[in-house]
C-alpha cells in the first residue's frame, strides 16, 4: 500500500502530475491516495520531500536465486513445423545468454520432431531437450505444462521465454503457476541489467498506449512470453554444434482431462499477412466492404496480402484473421500501406516495425503520419485505382 | 449446472493515452467499462444456463464501483453477483489475482464450470484464465469460439488456434476463456435492468476468503513494475504532395523500387 507521510509531504504536487492513473491528488496541501493506484512506485521515485513510500511486506527470496543458471526458449512446433517465432527466441535468447554468459537451451515437445532438433541447433541453441511422444501429438495444455515443468524443476534455467502465441499463452502461464514464479506476457524488448543479471521485460499494455517494464525479482526462472515478429531470428549456421537431450516424459505427465478430437488447419491466405514482403491494410476510410475491393486490387498487383484495423473488422468488412494491432496479428513486411487508417496505437503496435510505412488518409491530423514513411492526404478512392492502374502499366513496359 | 463468470472493470482501452511529456494518462472522456471479452463470457454462460438449466455467477475483484459492471452482467441475464473487494488487493499481478479469485471460488464452492473472457484489455496478458483454473486444479481451454455441447459431465468446443481450430472434449468442472467469435452479446432487457438495479452485491473482503497478507496485493505478486512510459514512435515521415496523377506517379516509382 503507498504510504504518505503527512508531516513530511508539502503539498508541492509533483506526484500528482507525474502519476499515471490519475491515483493521487493535493487535498488540502496534502497527497492523498485513491483506488486507482497500482503501487508503480513513479510517484515515490519523484516525491522530493521523501514522503512516499510502499509498504513492502519482507519478501522472502527463494533460497538460491544464483542456483538457477540458463536461457530457455520453447520451441513450437504444431503440424510439424517449427514456428517462426521459436527461430525469433532463439535469436533474441542467444543474445540474453551470451551477456549473462551462460547457455542456451531449447525444448521440443510433440511427436515425431527429434528431426527439428538440429535446426534449432543451427538457428543458436546449445542445447535442445526433446520430448517426442505420440501421446505429445496434440496440444494439450496440461500435458505439456507438466513436461515443461519437469524440465525446468530438474535443470534449474534462470530464464524460460515462449512465444506470445495461441499455444504459449495458453500453456505457459500454467507452467509459470506450477513454478510458482512470475511471468510477463507478449513482450516486446528484453534486456539483461548488468549489476544483477536481472531479466528486464518491456511489454505493451493499455492496447498499446502505455509501454512497462517488469522485472521479477524474487523467484525462478524469470518468464515471458515473447510477441511474433519483434525479435530477429539468427542466420542459420548448419555447422553449430550443440547437443540433443532425448527426454522420456513420466507416465503420469501424459494423462489430460482435455481431449484433442479433431484439429483443422484452415487454408486461408490471411494466415500470411504475417509472412508477406507487402501488405495492404484498410480501415475505417474505405467507407464499407466494398472499399476493401480497391485494396485487394493493389495487394494483388503488388503480390501481397490484405490486412485490415480493428475497426473495419468490427464493421464486419474482412475476417478477424487479418486484423493487425494489439488483438490482432503482428507484421513485418517490407511496405505496409496504410489505406484510410487513423492510426490508433493498438493498430500502430501490430505494424510499427514494417521496413517502409506508406499512409494515405483523408485527415491531414491523423496519427498513422507520425509512423509513417511516406504520407498521402488525398482520396483513397481516387488514388488506389490509378496507383493499381500505374503499377501494372509500368510493368507491361 | 453451476456457472461462475469472472468479470473486470477496466478503462476503455482506445481513449487511454499516455503524454510523452508529462508521462500521465490522459484521463479526460476515459470510461470504465465491462472488458468486452468479459461481455461474450456472460453471454456463453447465459446461454448455457437457457440450454441446461441452473445459474449463473458473475464475479469481480476490484474497487467498489466494479459494481456496475457486475450489475451490468445481471441486467444481461446472470442471477447472482459476488464482489471480492479490499484495499490489501492493490498492486496485484496475475499471479496474487488467480490466488484471490481462487479463495472467492472456493468460498462460494460447488461450480461446474466457470467462465472467463480470454483477456482483459488494460493488461492484455490472458494469464488469469489458465492460473485460476489451476489454483482450483480444475482443467482449462483457452480461446473458445464455440460451445458445442455438454452432456454427461463432458463439454465439447472449438478453441481458436493461430493456424485455424482444434475440436475438443474437456471433463466438468473446467474452465474456459472466450474470444469474441463466440456469440453476439444481448443488449439487457428492462426486466434485467430492474433485477439489477435492486440486487443486493454480496462483498467478500480479504478477510472473509481467508486470505494469506503476504499472498495478495503487490506482497503476493512475483512481478514488479520497474518502469512505465509512452511508446516511441518512429517516422521520419515525408509528404507526398500535388495532384492526383503527381502523387500516383511518386507512389508508383517508390514501390517499383520497392519491389
Amino acid at each position: 500500500m503507498l504510504k504518505i507521510d503527512r508531516e513530511a509531504c508539502i503539498g508541492c504536487g509533483i506526484c500528482e502530475d507525474t502519476c499515471t492513473f490519475g491515483a493521487i491528488e493535493v487535498v488540502d496541501g496534502c497527497a492523498v491516495v485513491n483506488e486507482k493506484c497500482t503501487l508503480c512506485g513513479s510517484c515515490v521515485d519523484v516525491c522530493e520531500a521523501g514522503a512516499l513510500a510502499i509498504e513492502r511486506a519482507e519478501k522472502s527470496s527463494q533460497a538460491d536465486l544464483g542456483a538457477w543458471k540458463g536461457v530457455w526458449v520453447y520451441a513450437e512446433s504444431r503440424n510439424g513445423r517449427l514456428a517462426q517465432v521459436a527461430f525469433e527466441l532463439l535469436g533474441a535468447g542467444r543474445r540474453l545468454a551470451d551477456d549473462l554468459g551462460v547457455e542456451l537451451a531449447a525444448v521440443l515437445i510433440g511427436a515425431n520432431i527429434r528431426h527439428q532438433a538440429d535446426e534449432l541447433v543451427a538457428h543458436g541453441a546449445d542445447r535442445v531437450y526433446v520430448a517426442d511422444h505420440p501421446a505429445l501429438a496434440d496440444f494439450t495444455d496440461e500435458c505439456y505444462s507438466r513436461v515443461l515443468s519437469a524440465l525446468i524443476r530438474e535443470h534449474k534455467p534462470e530464464i524460460v521465454l515462449a512465444g506470445a502465441t495461441a499455444i504459449g499463452r495458453s500453456f505457459i502461464p500454467h507452467v509459470a503457476s506450477e513454478m510458482g514464479t512470475g511471468l510477463t506476457a507478449d513482450c516486446t524488448a528484453l534486456e539483461i541489467r548488468a549489476e544483477d543479471r536481472t531479466l528486464l521485460q518491456t511489454r505493451p499494455a493499455f492496447g498499446g498506449n502505455v509501454m512497462a517494464t517488469i522485472e521479477c525479482p524474487h523467484t525462478r526462472p524469470q518468464m515471458a512470453t515473447v510477441r511474433p515478429r519483434v525479435m530477429k531470428a539468427l542466420v542459420p549456421d548448419a555447422g553449430r554444434a550443440g547437443q540433443v537431450v532425448e527426454v522420456q516424459p513420466a507416465s503420469g505427465a501424459l494423462e489430460s482431462r482435455v481431449r484433442v478430437v479433431n484439429s483443422v488447419v484452415e487454408e486461408q491466405e490471411q494466415v500470411n499477412i504475417c509472412e508477406a514482403d507487402f501488405v495492404v491494410a484498410g480501415g475505417r476510410g474505405l467507407d464499407n466492404a466494398e472499399g476493401f475491393k480497391l485494396v485487394r486490387e493493389l495487394a494483388r498487383e503488388l503480390g501481397g496480402v490484405v490486412a485490415a484495423s480493428r475497426a473495419a473488422v468490427d464493421s464486419g468488412w474482412i475476417g478477424y484473421p487479418h486484423q493487425v494491432g494489439q488483438t490482432g496479428k503482428t507484421v513485418c513486411p517490407k511496405v505496409y500501406i496504410a489505406c484510410g487508417i487513423s492510426g490508433a496505437i493498438q493498430h500502430v503496435v501490430g505494424m510499427q516495425s514494417a521496413d517502409t510505412i506508406i499512409a494515405i488518409n483523408r485527415d491531414p491530423a491523423a496519427p498513422i503520419f507520425d509512423v509513417a514513411t511516406y504520407g498521402v492526404v488525398g482520396d483513397l478512392f481516387e488514388i488506389l485505382p490509378r496507383l493499381t492502374e500505374k503499377l501494372k502499366g509500368g510493368k507491361s513496359t | 449446472m453451476k456457472i461462475l463468470v469472472c468479470v473486470k472493470q477496466v478503462p476503455d482501452a482506445k481513449d487511454v493515452r499516455l503524454d510523452p511529456k508529462t508521462n500521465t494518462l490522459a484521463r479526460e472522456g476515459v470510461q470504465s467499462i465491462m472488458n468486452p471479452y468479459d461481455r461474450h463470457a456472460v453471454e456463453a454462460a447465459v446461454r448455457l444456463k437457457e440450454a441446461h438449466g441452473g445459474t449463473v455467477t458473475v464475479l469481480s475483484m476490484g474497487p467498489p464501483q466494479a459494481a456496475e459492471v457486475l450489475r451490468e452482467a445481471v441486467s444481461c441475464g446472470a442471477d447472482e453477483a459476488v464482489l471480492v473487494s479490499d484495499r490489501a488487493f492493490a498492486g496485484a499481478d496475475t499471479w496474487a489475482t488467480t490466488y484471490t479469485l481462487a479463495g472467492a471460488v472456493r468460498k462460494l464452492g460447488g461450480f461446474d464450470l466457470v467462465l472467463c473472457g480470454k483477456q482483459a484489455i488494460d493488461g492484455d496478458t490472458a494469464q488469469v484464465g489458465p492460473g485460476l483454473a489451476w489454483r482450483l486444479g480444475i482443467p482449462y481451454v483457452t480461446c473458445v469460439r464455440r460451445i458445442e455441447g455438454c452432456e454427461n459431465g463432458l463439454l465439447r468446443a472449438q478453441r481458436l488456434m493461430d493456424d485455424g481450430y482444434d475440436e475438443i472434449e474437456v471433463e466438468l468442472p473446467a474452465l474456459l476463456t472466450v474470444v469474441k467469435e463466440i456469440n453476439e452479446p444481448r443488449i439487457p432487457s428492462l426486466k434485467g435492468k430492474m433485477k439489477a438495479k435492486k440486487l443486493e452485491i454480496a462483498t467478500l473482503s480479504a478477510a472473509d476468503i481467508g486470505a494469506e497478507p503476504q499472498c495478495i496485493g503487490l506482497a503476493g505478486s512475483t512481478t514488479q513494475v520497474v518502469r512505465v512510459f509512452a511508446p516511441q514512435m518512429t517516422g521520419g515521415k515525408t509528404m507526398i504532395t500535388g495532384t492526383v496523377d503527381e502523387i500516383v506517379d511518386q507512389l508508383a516509382a517508390k514501390l517499383e523500387a520497392l519491389r
